[in-house]
């Protein structure tokens, strides 16, 4: 199917838009290792009108923070539209359908299915790992949750489904590369709507990744969100060079130690990037991850013109069946 | 070697759950297993042993100490008689256990020699690459390294226990490697074991080895 | 088998605290062959203990004893030492979880491991081994090649291989192999490939431990 054709799936924002065939951005918001609600509204409200949904992580590397589902609705109270991450790391099926149906009942419409950092990487090594299903299963159960109104057991759910817009992640970067293609394929039988990538650096490898994304027809079936990660320094790109499912190019790391200015031009790479993502066909859209640095989110998307961010058009919103039932795929 | 270097002659450790090795050892009476060397090791360095570390401090001159070689039947071995027939001096505080390769050399051989007394130990095999078994004397390397660890960990101090090379032909150093395992030993003392000689021996001396390892292993 | 290491004899001299007369047994099964509690450990650590005991001062006056059995794991062979675990007041037991059990269960006795039991594995080289089996209770290694996902995998990840995937390494450890990158290349070489591709779905976790303790029966030969 195209997918602006059919009615939508979900009350998601990220959807209308991704559907009308804009090129969508998306954002990552960390919540905060901390109770505090503060950082994470005042980033949904500095990216609310420069983005088109913001990503909150769940508990990244495995370091205990504020969570997922927390954070996602102080983002949409602060009027963002907010993408929630969930991670098989932490919680069996139990605790994550239940979470799911606590977030669609408090506004949250996005849930992005991952596997979740190993917890050797975090701050509480010697937790014991959940794994009872992986993201594929995730991505699937979710799915079912909301086409098929049942539960992973099968059981059904008699009323108000939750009906989630489902994104999922592809790294093209991680080994075995000729296999990334066909997991991402599994992915989207699975049921994923929209994929944000890893960060990119390296453009050739990723180019060539969608050059097989799209000779499988792949780009019909999902929307792909290219991902971005602005580097304040050299060294922060040195070390994401060493991190396990990452490439980053010596030339990248060497135009940035030249850098007098190295924020700016982090800034600048960032927005070449994009650009240069633009042109790739299939690509449908961006996913920054300014990690700790979220301010860049407003700076990267003006200088790459991505704004002003699209309205959802009113016959692509008359479109939506108010309560649909499953559609077609 | 001199006859008094000597634990024993008769004595050939071999693997004694072998049962061609232990046949062709009952042909030719030749004592075999772990029971029979740790008697003749108790012979040699046990506390009423006479001849080698007799307790000097038991207030007969000055303190020696036992040491114990396991040596290999090719090389070290050989290295001994051959220091003997060159008529090399060296530490009289050594008996040799003659091994039929460095690699027969058990841990709780060697564990037990320490509980009989011994205020040292070392094992000796050929050099690398000489091995008889290929790599017999490699794999004692590996295990007396393992040793000291766990021999820190118990007390007695992993310094006490060492692993030397030698070739058949080398006679000077094997008299070399006897003298330098009793100087190392004379200066850590008698073994953390033996408690009443080491307070004893730290009485006369006033000194440097009062304190014991009894800390280690506490925690 | 089951992969056991010895606990850090200083852990040992404490479970054994206060203890006069010791019993140290050994299993002459798998940890024999993995040479973590047979029956030259076994020896291994009295001497080990006497030394530490002698060394420290403490225990005065403990005698420790020493057997190796057959086995751990079943009853006739725990039936051999009645008579001398009556005369001692601590068991320590150089066998996996199940032999400290058994021991435990038959006598009334303070019983203590010797070993932290690891896992169930195999010799990857000499005084070298390797995870492999999970015991997860319902095998798919029909599906990945005979590489096991359930345990090799850090995440146990059933539709690998996760985005930590890098250089045929997982992302966990740089000595660990991506267990999914070994599904994919030997699929690859058996020409397989395209099992890979359909979504297997959530693992039935009752089969294992999730489902309590298990218990297999073999009505046939029961006596």
């Amino acid at each position: 199917m195209s997918p602006a054709a059919a009615a939508f799936k979900t009350d998601s924002k990220l959807e209308r838009i991704l559907s009308q065939g804009d090129f969508a951005v998306t954002a990552e918001i960390g919540p905060p290792k901390s109770a505090s609600s503060k950082g994470v509204r005042s980033n949904a409200a500095m990216m609310k009108d420069v983005t088109d949904g913001q990503n909150l992580t769940d508990n990244q590397t495995a370091i205990v923070r504020l969570s997922s589902l927390a954070a996602s609705v102080h983002v949409k109270e602060a009027g963002g539209e907010p993408i929630m991450q969930m991670v098989c790391r932490d919680r069996n099926r139990i605790a994550m359908q239940s979470d799911i149906l606590g977030a669609y009942s408090l506004g949250i419409r996005n849930l992005v299915c991952l596997s979740g950092d190993h917890q050797s990487f975090g701050n509480q090594q010697t937790a014991k790992n959940v794994y009872d299903i992986d993201s594929i299963q995730l991505i699937n159960m979710v799915r079912r949750m909301r086409d098929d109104h049942v539960l992973l057991s099968g059981e059904e759910i008699k009323v108000a489904p939750p009906k989630m817009y489902i994104g999922a992640a592809a790294n093209p970067f991680a080994d075995p590369f000729e296999f990334r293609v066909l997991r991402l394929e599994k992915k989207i039988n699975a049921g994923a709507d929209f994929i944000q990538t890893q960060c990119v650096f390296d453009l050739e490898r990723f180019a060539r990744f969608m050059e097989l994304v799209v000779k499988r027809g792949l780009d019909k079936r999902v929307h792909i969100l290219a991902g971005v990660t602005p580097a304040k320094s050299d060294k922060a790109l040195r070390y994401m060079k060493t991190v396990p499912g990452m490439m980053v190019p010596d030339s990248l790391i060497e135009r940035m130690a030249k850098a007098e200015n190295k924020e700016e031009e982090g800034l600048n790479i960032a927005v070449e990037t994009i650009k240069a993502m633009r042109q790739i066909p299939g690509v449908h859209g961006v996913h920054i991850m300014a990690i700790a640095w979220e301010s860049a989110v407003p700076v990267i998307a003006e200088r790459a013109g991505l704004l002003p961010r699209p309205a959802i058009r009113e016959e692509t919103a008359q479109a939506a069946p108010a309560e649909g039932k499953k559609t077609a795929d | 070697m001199t006859e008094e270097h000597k634990a024993s002659l008769t004595v050939v450790a071999m693997p004694t759950d072998c049962p061609t090795c232990a046949a062709e050892a009952e042909k030719a009476g030749i004592v075999v297993g772990n029971g029979e060397i740790a008697a003749t090791m108790e012979a040699a360095v046990g506390l009423e042993a006479g001849a080698a570390g007799a307790a000097g401090v038991d207030g007969q001159g000055p303190w020696r100490p036992k040491i114990l070689a396991f040596c290999c039947y090719f090389c070290a071995y050989s290295a001994a008689d051959l220091a003997g027939s060159m008529r090399l001096q060296y530490s009289p505080d050594m008996r040799v256990i003659e091994m039929p390769c460095s690699g027969k050399t058990d841990i709780a051989l060697i564990l037990e020699a320490f509980e009989k007394g011994a205020d040292g130990v070392y094992v000796a095999g050929c050099l690398e690459g000489d091995c008889h078994f290929l790599k017999g004397n490699i794999r004692a390397k590996k295990r007396v390294n393992g040793l000291k660890k766990l021999l820190d960990q118990v007390g007695v101090g992993g310094e006490r226990v060492e692993f030397f090379n030698v070739a058949g032909s080398q006679g000077p150093r094997f008299a070399q490697i006897a003298d330098e395992m009793t100087e190392r030993i004379l200066k850590l003392g008698p073994s953390p074991v033996k408690k009443a000689q080491r307070a004893a021996y730290a009485a006369a001396a006033g000194g440097p080895t009062a304190q014991t390892n009894s800390e280690v292993g506490a925690k | 088998m089951i992969v056991a290491e010895q606990k850090p004899i200083a852990e040992i001299d404490r479970l054994l605290e206060g203890a006069k007369k010791v019993l140290i047994v050994g299993c002459r099964e798998c940890v024999t062959v993995c040479q973590a509690g047979g029956e030259k450990e076994v020896n291994t650590m009295a001497s080990a203990l006497r030394l530490l005991w002698a060394t420290s001062g403490r225990n005065p006056g403990a005698e420790i004893l020493t057997e190796t059995l057959e086995r751990q794991c079943e009853p006739e062979y725990i039936e051999q030492i009645v008579k001398v675990a009556g005369e001692v007041d601590a068991i320590l037991s150089l066998a996996c979880g199940v032999g400290v059990q058994y021991l435990a269960e038959r006598y009334p006795v303070w019983v203590v491991p010797g070993l932290n039991t690891k896992f169930a594995g195999g010799a990857l080289e000499q005084g070298v081994w390797t995870e492999k089996c999970g015991l997860c209770g319902d095998c798919i290694l029909y599906k990945t090649g005979g590489i096991c996902p359930v345990i090799r995998c850090s995440k146990s990840i059933l539709n690998g291989p996760c985005g930590g995937s890098h250089n045929g390494k997982c992302e966990v450890n740089e000595e660990t192999d991506c267990a999914w990158q070994l599904i994919y290349d030997r699929m690859t070489k058996l020409g397989k490939v395209d099992r890979l591709l359909e979504i297997e779905p959530p693992k039935d976790w009752s089969k294992s431990r999730d489902g309590g303790p298990r218990k297999v029966v073999k009505e046939e030969i029961r006596i």
